[in-house]
This record gives structure tokens, sequence and C-alpha cells, in this order.
């Protein structure tokens, strides 16, 4: 298949010899499972269980509220303990709505809903399906599935890619759920297809993992219109956009989804989610993630439930061999610092890696930019973050949007590359929050505004009716006292010819 | 320390490039041409480079004293030594000391730190130091001499030339022969020709290596393009400054040369003469002077190209590498403004890209 190039871009080291040959390990139950509310990019899920109540192995915790969201189900069996506040797993380390469940050791099943049979269900059915059963995108994105597989009414779709790209360096949990669970990707695959209704899928997996797509390539033998292509390894291939780029040459418009060029994206690991959701009617309760860096024991891939907490994956890898290692959810580049390994696995977490400061390179010291431009030249999306930077610094915020901050998709090529180890992406981020927070301050002032305005309107209003009934009583009074003194007589002719009228 | 810790933001890997390590690679690009300029010019050259140097970077040192900042580590990112290093480059190679050191405290303090130091400064330092000098004090800037190699006769020995560069005491008979393109100009004045001019000069062979009257370490064309191929190679520099630059000067210096060969010398004389090599692979690629885009580096080369043109063939001065590049680096931040790439997405305007209209475009053509 013709490839198409992608500007930019950097090689990272890979580091997935770490972990890339250990083969998917279950790990099991801990004492608590604290499972948030918020897994999901979108409106946190509200809880329909309480303090107390038994609640069966899949069976439903929380509910999706509004348009972009997704409901919660137990990971096992056993006691609601507590709906309340615990960490989460975000850099902050603040807490969030979290059920805490405490595992009666039978793992039960709950009812679940009858299996689906993809090539006779209805594309409505099986969106449905997986927006019922919780699933959203498993990259680390977190969207709702649900939404992204209803696209094919509104969008002319003719694609849908399957991302195996796993870009970022010591990851290789998708790797590895290509490699042992390839026919059930490949039938969560056609699920997905089926919902969008689009005649043809890739799978893209970048060439350093040669055996997942030689599973796939044998899971998908005489399927028509699946391929499964091989794509450069180069960070940022999993990059939704860029990745469509390189696979069919068309850029995704700024500010549009890949949907507006007739592709959809999803990750493998949603894919085997669909699969197990429409054939087995289960929901979202466990994910593989990998444990790898320098600081793990035994790095290798791990398949834990959802609200397991991180550090009892870590002491299931063998704990933590480094106490000055970096823990980090997600890869390297664009992974987030973990504030508190209390905190519990979710939906989005395809990575625990301890770094040590060596690997994570955070011993040099910062320098001033000199305008080296290979920030430029890494940029995968034709932006200057140098110049980017050096406004962001000066807090000159709409000169740092004029030059494509919102264009940015925050994949770290240009920290990385930077030889004076200017922390860009940070920069970056806080200016997308500023402008997040202003925008929010100013859509409130508005608010503001316009309720005072209406309400002084509406005080105008009363008063001004006021003001016109008492003119016009006063008026009426005069004219009839003027009236009366004048011409009685006329005037009780008018009257009477005024009720002949009526 | 405490500027180690870096903000708890991604990412957690790292490409391993580094400042110093860009500017060591420029030192060592610079070596072999240095080496030879050394060479040629004997005791009092090695005198001037070190002088330079260390003037460079007590100025380096002092700036960052006063402005209450820590002069370790950021002496040690080499860019100051590499100012003084490329001021001594394009200085007469029996200069007195002074000249060294007014020119490179001139540079780091009024073209460097003025301006809030590295990564700040809107001029090349080195050759804002250069032109300082050229200006102030013409005579000594002008004083061209043969060369002379080490332990060779007639070459001044190491006190002999501590006496040179220190005390002023050039013997009469050393300062003789002058630059191919001052003599070009000179001779032209006169109301001769190019060839005319050019019969007494070094030929294409000695102007290649370098052995002609010229800058310290500026003779030598051939380890020039060495140590600029080295600074490609190892891509500390890119492409589009050196061969716009290189380009521009040719296409501009032949073609006169077809019209009237008698008063305009040919490209190559243009090319191998002067600070050209040196100007195009080290000077004018100066990251935090030059444009930040391929395109926008494009556009920088040529004007540096057709500036020295400019300036040899019909100013007052035989050489005119420093004022272009000056000249260029003021129009640097206005070619950032305009030229950008392509934001991903967006159409060269800046527009989203409108899929609508390519993809019915598509259907039409497949």
């Amino acid at each position: 298949m013709k490839l198409f190039s992608i500007r930019g871009g950097v090689h990272p080291k890979g580091r997935k010899e770490l972990a890339a040959d250990v083969a998917i390990a279950p790990v099991g139950l801990p004492p608590l499972l604290r499972v948030p509310l918020l897994q999901h990019i979108g409106t946190p899920a509200e809880p329909v269980v309480r303090k107390g109540d038994l609640v069966k192995k899949g069976q439903l915790l929380a509910i999706g509220q509004g348009m972009v969201s997704a409901p919660v189900h137990a990971p096992t069996s056993g006691r609601v303990m507590a709906i309340g506040r615990y960490v989460a797993p975000h850099p902050s380390g603040l807490p969030g709505r979290t059920v805490t469940l405490k595992p009666d050791g039978q793992d039960e099943w709950a009812d679940l809903p009858p299996p689906l049979d993809p090539e006779t269900a209805t594309p409505e059915e099986i969106a449905e399906r997986v927006a019922d059963r919780g699933i959203v995108g498993m990259g680390g994105a977190t969207f709702p599935s649900a939404i992204k597989l209803n696209l094919g009414g509104r969008y002319d779709l003719h694609l849908l890619v399957v991302n195996g790209a796993e870009c970022e360096p010591y990851l290789t949990c998708d790797d590895r759920l290509m490699r042992e669970r390839a026919d059930q990707v490949i039938d969560g695959i056609l699920s997905m297809r089926k919902a969008l209704g689009v005649g043809r899928a890739i799978v893209a997996v970048e060439t350093n993992k040669p055996r997942a797509m030689e599973a796939l390539r044998k899971a998908g033998a005489g399927l028509d219109g699946l391929r499964v292509v091989g794509v450069p390894t180069r960070y940022p291939m999993g990059s939704e956009r860029h990745l469509v780029q390189t696979l069919t040459g068309l850029e995704t418009p700024a500010r549009g989804l890949t949907a507006d060029i007739g592709v959809v994206v999803h990750n493998v690991a949603t894919a085997f989610a669909v699969h197990e959701a429409v054939r087995l009617g289960r929901p979202l309760i466990s994910r593989v993630v990998t444990l790898s860096g320098g600081g793990i024991a035994r790095p290798g891939n791990y398949e834990a439930r959802i609200g397991t907490p991180i550090e009892a994956l870590i002491a299931a890898a063998g704990g933590l061999e480094d106490r000055t290692a970096r823990l980090i959810l997600g890869g390297p580049m664009m992974g987030q610092p973990l504030a508190d390994p209390k905190a519990p696995l979710v939906k989005g977490t395809n990575g625990v890696l301890a770094l040590r400061p060596a690997e994570s390179g955070e011993s040099a010291a910062q320098q001033p930019c000199i305008r080296c431009a290979t920030c430029v030249s890494v940029c995968p999306c034709g932006l200057m973050p140098l110049e980017m930077a050096a406004r962001i610094r000066k807090e000159q915020l709409d000169a740092a949007v004029e030059h494509g901050l919102m264009d940015c998709v925050g994949c770290g090529s240009c920290a990385y590359a930077c030889p004076s180890r200017i922390p860009l992406v940070q920069l970056f981020n806080y200016a997308k929050g500023r402008l997040t927070a202003v925008q929010r301050a100013r859509h409130k002032q508005e608010e503001i505004k316009r309720l005072a305005r209406a309400r002084a309107e509406r005080m105008d209003a009363i008063a001004r009716a006021k003001r016109e009934q008492m003119d016009r009583r006063k008026a009426e009074r005069a004219a009839r006292k003027k009236a009366e003194q004048t011409a009685p007589e006329a005037a009780a002719e008018k009257r009477d010819q005024e009720t002949v009228d009526a | 320390m405490r500027e180690a810790k870096q903000p708890a933001g991604g990412p957690f890997a790292h490409g391993g490039g580094r400042v110093d390590r860009t500017m060591g690679l420029v030192l060592l690009a610079l070596l072999p041409a240095t080496g030879y300029g050394l060479y040629l010019f004997g005791w009092p050259a090695i005198n001037l480079l070190v002088v330079t140097v260390l003037a460079a970077a007590l100025a380096e040192a002092a700036c960052l004293r006063i402005a209450g900042r820590r002069v370790w580590p950021t002496l040690g990112d080499g860019s100051a030594v590499l100012t003084g290093w490329l001021l001594a480059m394009t200085l007469p190679p029996w200069a007195p000391w002074w000249i060294g050191a007014f020119g490179a405290v001139f540079a780091l303090v009024f073209a460097k730190h003025v301006y809030g130091g590295l990564g700040q400064n809107l001029f090349n330092p080195a050759m804002v130091g250069r032109v300082a000098l050229l200006i102030s004090f013409p005579l000594e800037m002008t004083r061209w001499l043969a060369p002379r190699p080490l332990m060779t006769e007639g070459a001044p020995g190491f006190l002999e030339g501590l006496e040179i560069t220190f005390l002023g005491g050039a013997p009469a008979d050393a300062v003789s022969g002058a630059s191919v393109l001052g003599h070009v100009k000179t001779e032209l004045s006169r109301g001769h020709t190019v060839s005319d001019a050019l019969a007494g000069a070094p030929d294409r062979i000695q102007m290649a290596l370098g052995q002609m009257p010229g800058s310290l370490g500026e003779t030598s064309a051939a380890l020039l393009l060495a140590g600029g191929l080295l600074l490609l190679v190892t891509r500390v520099i890119r492409w589009p400054i050196p061969a716009a630059m290189l380009g521009t000067l040719a296409a501009a210096g032949a073609a006169p040369h077809l019209i009237d060969p008698a008063r305009y010398p040919d490209a190559m004389v243009h090319l191998l003469s002067g600070a050209t090599l040196l100007g195009a692979f080290f000077i004018a690629t100066d990251y935090v002077t030059s444009p930040a885009t391929l395109r926008g580096q494009l556009i920088f080369g040529a004007g540096c190209g057709l500036l020295v043109f400019v300036i040899r063939t019909w100013t007052g001065y035989p050489e005119g590498v420093a004022f272009a590049v000056l000249l260029m680096n003021a129009a640097t931040p206005l070619i950032d403004r305009w030229v950008r790439p392509r934001v991903f997405g967006r159409t060269a305007r800046g527009r989203p890209l409108d899929h609508a209209a390519t993809l019915i475009e598509e259907r039409a053509g497949g």
C-alpha cells in the first residue's frame, strides 16, 4: 500500500524490549477497588448504587450524563463501601468522585445483555451496546467510543482506521493484545465497521511490531476490505491526524475531525473491548497495561481491573527498584506524572512507567533558547514552537494563538529535541489552560452582564408600565373633570353615543 | 542546582541534544582552517587568537557577573569562546593584541549582553565586533601580509611573535601583500582590468588551499569547506543558508563577468576569496540571528550572497561579508514573521482546509 509522509517527528529510543516479550499476566484482586466516576472526556457519571449495596461483577455503578459521557460498571462482585472523593490518577493528585468497592472474592457476574451478532445486528444496536458497556477510547484519549461509532449518519465515511501504531516508547500493551488476542481484535473491528457503515478498515501497526502484524494478518485472512498495514516507526505516528495522513495522504482540517475527510480512528484495545461488549455483553471493567521503565523490577504487561491501585500494580510487577524513579501514567512522551501511587487504574491508563532520572533526561538544567529551530523542523503540525514559547513567556497569549497554539497536539516532539531543555509542552499547556480560564471568565462575565441587563430592562418596563398607567389615569381624570365642567350635556351625550357604538 | 529540576510535565524523554555540544562541534569544524591559518602566519597569529578568545570569555564572565547571573555553567556553553574564535579568524593575523581584545569585548558587551545574553541578540556578535574594528581602526584592519609559515625561514619566533602582537613591533618588511579582493579593488580604481589585477595574485589552486595574504582563518577555502561539510553531516547546520548564499553570490558574480570580464572578476574569485566560505558556513548560519524556517533561511542566505556581491562590487569596501550578514540579521525578525511553515490542516494563509472542495475534486479526478 502506498503510504504518505508526514512532516517532522522524532525517533525516541523505543525501549520496548523491556516488556514486549512478556505475555499478558492477570493481576489479582486488591482488597479495595477505587472506581472513579470520571474516566472519560466529558461529564462525570452519576452513581446509581448506594453505600452498603451489594453489586455483582459488571453491574452498573454509575450512569453517563448528557451528550458526552460514559457509564461505569463494577469490576468485580462485592460491597459498595463508599461513594466519595478519592485521589484521582491526575498530575494534580486532587481527589475526584469515586466509588469504593470491597470485593467479596466470588467475582460473580451480573446478568449481562444478550450477545449480539455483528452480522445481523443493526449499526444502532452496536453503537448503543458500546455506549451502554462504558467503552471509551483506550489509547489514552478516553473519548466515549459510541459517539465516534455514530458518526456514520452525519458524515460521509469511507474508512475505519484501527490505531495499533503504539508510537510511545516503552508501551507494549497494544502489541501484546494484537499478538495474543488477534482474533478478538479483528472481530471487534468488524463490529465497529458495521456500526460505522464503512466497507474498508485498515489496522495500522508500526513496523517495529512484526509479530503483531503477522498475528493480525493471520486472524484477518480472507476478510474483504480489511488490511493490516505497517507504518514507519516514528513518533508521533499514533497521533490520529498524522496516522490518517500517512495512510490516505489527506490532512484533517484544523479544528475539525478526521470524519471531515471520511475517516474514523479507533484504538486496537478499544476494538478488543468492543468485541467483549458485542459478543459477550461484557462492560469495560479491566484492561491491559504496560508496567515498564528502569525502576520497575519485572517489566511486563498486566491485565487488571479498573480501580486497582497503581501501587498494587507496581507490587505485582515486583515493586520499585529505584526510589528516585519518576512515576508516569502513559508513555514518556505524552504521559502525565503520577502524584500518588494510591490512585487507581482507569480505562485510559495504557502504561505505568517508573523512569530513572537518566532515562527521563530530567537531570539537565534549562538553558536559554538559541533559536536553533530544531523544534520547528520536528514539529509534525508545522508550528514554530520557539516563537510560541517566547510569546507565552511574555504572557502574550493572543500572539501565541496567532502562531498556532491551538493547532498544537501536545506531542512533545519539540521539547524532546530541544538542546536547551526548554519545557515547551508545559508552556503550551499553561497557555492553553490560561486561555480556557480567560474564556470561561469572559463567558461568565457576559452572562452576568446579560442577566443584569435583562433585569434592568424588566425593572424599567415595570416602572414604565406603572408610570404610563398613572399618566393615563391622571389624564382620564383630568379629561373627565374638564368635560363635566365645560359641557356636562355633551359629555353625557358622548357617553350615550359610545354605548350605542358598542 | 535550583534549575536542575524540570517542571513535572512531559515529555519524560530527551533526544540528548545540548547547546555546549553544538558549540563544541562548530569549534571542531573550525579547527582545520584555524590550524592552517596559525601555521601560515605563525606565532603572532597564535597570540592574537588566544588574546581574542580570552577577552571574549572574560567579557562574558564580567557581563554575567554584573547581571547577577551565575558565571558557570553559562560560560561553559561555549558561545563566548566561539564568538571570540570567529572574530579572531576574520582579523589580520599580525594585528596587535588590543585589536582582538577591543573587538571581542565590543562584540560580547554591545552585541550580546546588552540584548540579554545568549539567544537574545539581533546581530551576529562576531560580525558586530569586526565591523566596529573596521570602522574604528581601518589601518590596522587592512594590514595584510604574505604567509610566513611556522618553522620556515623569515617566520618570527616565539619571542618575536610576542613582540609583534603585544608591542606593535611588526618588522617593516613583513607588512606587505594585499588580500585578493583588496588588490582587485585597488587595481580597478587605477584603471587596470581584472585580468591584469589577477595576474599578480595567487592562482585558483593557491586560493583554494589558502596560500595567500588574508585574514587569520579565512584563507583556506578547502579547509573551511571541509569544516562546513562536517557541520552539515552532523546536522549542526542545515543546507539552505550556505547553499543559497554561495549560489546567489556565484550567480550574481558570474552574470556581469560574462558581460564585462575586464571590470568584473569571475564567480570563483568571489567564492574562494575573503570571508565567503567562513561566512556561508559559520557566520550566516548562526542560529540566533538567522531565520527559523527553511524557506526563511533560503531568503536569508540569498540576501547575504547578493549583498556580498553588491558591497564588493559597488562600494568603497573590498569585502562585504560582515556588512551583508549584519544587514540580513536586521531582516531576520521580519522574515520569521512573514515566512512560516504551513500549519497542519490549514492553507498557507492559515485558514482551515476545506475538505468538501478537495473531496469533490478528487472524485471528479478519479
